[in-house]
């Protein structure tokens, strides 16, 4: 067996986790418990997992305003999540933050980022900090094929590969740019041939299967950690839902997310595979289940029941360290 | 929701209009007068190369929506997301002889594309000698009150205010709207047109036919003799209601609404001040080098000697927009807010 049975079990998990916790979101927004807009993760699970279940804390992630799934693989807190998804004062940032600005530093998870391509830059400052200090950290940002035609993106990667930084560009093309196809919204053919230009080894995988998306950026991973530079990782992968919880989605052909859920399931996938090779019991993934779903009740009513912020001692605080 | 706007000379035809559908009215209507005229920004019309419905949005508040299918995918154009691209498109190609009309879906993305805009638009004219014009507009959506968190609710209105070359334009209801952006999209300098978002679904009468409202002039909502009472924006339904409660009691304030910050109408401030002596600013920004503290600044300066009491502003507290309904809620300025400021400038 290529994997361990632990290392199966706690990829199935977390993908399980991501996306009880996103469908979770989706009820608790239309139920009127989640301010704000939500950009939820579902069907993309794979490459998150993939990219962080071999991280440590000191390994940093930046993520985009489709960040929940990041969160979860970086070993975030789902109650302190959940909390500040509701805009709770014992939110994981004392709901300050919301769903696009969800960040728990102390994870390495450098934030979610309302901005698209806002986050490769500062992916690439985690990563020279990393180079200066020799701490052999890796920094892996998850992009958008939107954000793979922001500047922001274009000049990161240059300086990634001028610098050599430790950094791993994930590209998550799930196809929309929002509600604008990607094979319009990229001029070129190939997003990893457009990056391969930039003068690092790009790669693209199929992103609804773990194992060879795994694969890839463990690869890439290793790379950078051994002072290799930068590389590309392209995933092509499926969007369950619109680019906001409540978006009708128009835009997209009939029966479109339909054929997806049933035949592009990463973990159904996932699921079919181990179960196949002979890797796990159906048993086990479903005694997983059943946790996650109590997990995931709990911390919705651990959120419901938390406390608001107070506006007379927390809307003036945490503005800078000191003033 | 009225016409607030007192310099209204509606002549002829008039509907109630959405803010939303008036600047939608005005945008099509220069389409159809001036070809020259495009749109373009991230999902202006939407759903470009995918398999579903066309004109998916029409942009993500729906203010374009309709123009795509009316004038096509050459003049209303869905870009990559891609701001920076954008804005400098829109400038080079008003200088080439068009007349763009850039969305920034959220005016937090200006940072993005800052460069275009502050270094590049803003600057042409005057570096090349009077020699070229930009007539561009950047449309942008301002404010909180969405729950959307602290990059996608700022105002950012008073760091465009700030910059030299740029003409702001912040219509506070569905008339003004209209005919500003008739005057923006005719402008020949570049125009930063921000709309509220949560002024689009706000009607009142608009005129069918096309009229533009020059820029710096002030409109006046409602008038008074005891205080003034400056807002911009969705600050302008504050400062009426406010003014509205405290008519009951006797009180009268002149609401001043410049709808353009710059340039502005500092002479319709000045004059209502010369007869209130008591002012009070509105302003959802922050307040620091923002636009409360420069009208306070100006009429400190200009109009020292009509003032009977200290000036008062309104503000955004110095903290970016805050998440939680109950922290967004206390942050943005209220009527209760500009009551309580009224009173205080009147030794209530």
């Amino acid at each position: 067996m290529p994997y361990q049975e632990e290392f199966l079990l706690r990829a199935y998990r977390s993908m399980r986790t991501i996306r009880e916790f996103e469908e979770r979101c989706i009820a608790e927004f239309m139920g009127g418990n989640v301010p704000g807009f939500v950009h939820a993760s579902n069907g993309q699970e794979a490459i998150a997992v993939a990219a962080c279940i071999d991280l440590s804390d000191s390994d940093i992630i930046g993520s985009t305003h489709r960040g929940h799934g990041h969160c979860i693989a970086k070993g975030c807190d789902i109650g302190g999540m959940m909390k500040e998804i509701m805009g709770r004062s014992t939110g994981l940032c004392k709901g300050k933050g919301g769903s696009m600005h969800i960040a728990d530093i102390d994870k390495g998870m450098l934030g979610a980022n309302a901005i698209v391509g806002g986050g490769p830059p500062l992916v690439n400052g985690a990563a020279l900090a990393s180079k200066t200090l020799g701490t052999k950290n890796v920094a892996i940002s998850f992009n958008g094929d939107g954000s793979a035609n922001q500047g922001t993106a274009m000049e990161a990667m240059n300086m990634a590969v001028v610098l050599q930084l430790p950094h791993v560009f994930i590209y998550e093309n799930n196809g929309y740019a929002e509600g604008t196809a990607a094979n319009y919204g990229l001029g070129c053919d190939s997003l990893t041939d457009r990056n391969a230009g930039f003068g690092m080894p790009a790669e693209c995988v199929d992103g609804n299967d773990f194992f060879a998306t795994y694969e890839a950026i463990k690869v890439a991973t290793q790379r950078a950690r051994d002072g290799g530079g930068p590389t590309s990782i392209e995933a092509k992968c499926v969007r369950f839902d619109g680019h906001f919880i409540g978006d009708p989605q128009l835009y997209r052909g009939k029966d479109e997310v339909k054929n997806a859920r049933k035949n592009q399931d990463c973990l159904k996938i996932f699921r079919d595979r181990v179960i196949k090779e002979g890797w796990l019991k159906a048993a086990a993934m479903n005694a997983i289940d059943k946790e996650i779903k109590a997990e995931i009740e709990q911390a919705v009513a651990d959120g419901l029941a938390a406390p608001h912020p107070d506006p007379a001692t927390d809307l003036m605080s945490d503005v800078y360290c000191s003033y | 929701m009225t016409n607030n706007s007192n310099n209204a000379q509606v002549t002829g035809k008039t509907s109630i209009k959405t803010y939303r559908d008036a600047i939608n009215d005005a945008i099509r209507e220069e389409m159809r007068r001036d070809p020259t005229v495009i749109v373009l920004g991230e999902e202006v019309s939407g759903g470009a190369g995918c398999d579903g419905e066309d004109d998916a949005y029409g942009g993500v508040f729906g203010v374009t929506k309709g123009l795509m299918p009316e004038f096509g995918r050459e003049r209303v154009i869905d870009t990559p997301i891609s701001e920076a691209a954008i804005i400098g498109a829109a400038a080079g190609a008003a200088n080439n002889g068009l007349r763009p009309i850039a969305e920034l879906m959220f005016f937090d993305f200006i940072g993005v594309s800052f460069d275009q805009i502050f270094n590049q638009a803003a600057k042409f004219r005057y570096m090349f000698g009077g020699k070229s014009k930009t007539p561009m507009v950047i449309r942008g959506t301002v404010g909180g009150g969405w729950r959307a968190g602290a990059q996608h609710s700022s105002m950012l209105h008073s760091i465009v205010t700030h910059i030299a070359g740029l003409k702001v334009v912040m219509p506070s209801n569905a008339y003004d709207a209209k005919g500003l952006m008739v005057q923006a999209i005719r402008d020949d300098d570049p125009v930063i047109f921000l709309e509220h978002k949560v002024m689009y679904d706000n009607e009142c009468e608009v005129p069918d036919e096309q009229y533009a409202i020059p820029f710096g002039e002030a409109a006046f909502p409602r008038q008074g003799k005891d205080v003034t009472i400056v807002a911009i924006s969705n600050m302008v339904t504050h400062a009426i209601a406010a003014a509205d409660l405290l008519a009951q009691e006797g009180i009268s304030c002149d609401v001043i609404d410049p709808r353009t910050v710059s340039p502005m109408d500092d002479e319709a401030i000045l004059e209502s001040v010369e007869v209130t002596g008591r002012l009070v600013v509105v302003d959802e920004g922050n307040p620091r080098c923002g636009l409360a503290s420069d009208i306070a600044g100006i009429v400190a300066e200009k109009g020292f000697h009509s003032l009977r009491a200290p000036i008062r502003t309104v503000t955004a507290p110095h903290t970016p927009v805050p998440f939680a309904p109950e922290l967004e809620d206390a942050y943005l300025p209220n009527v209760d807010k500009v009551l309580a400021a009224v009173r205080e400038v009147l030794g209530a």
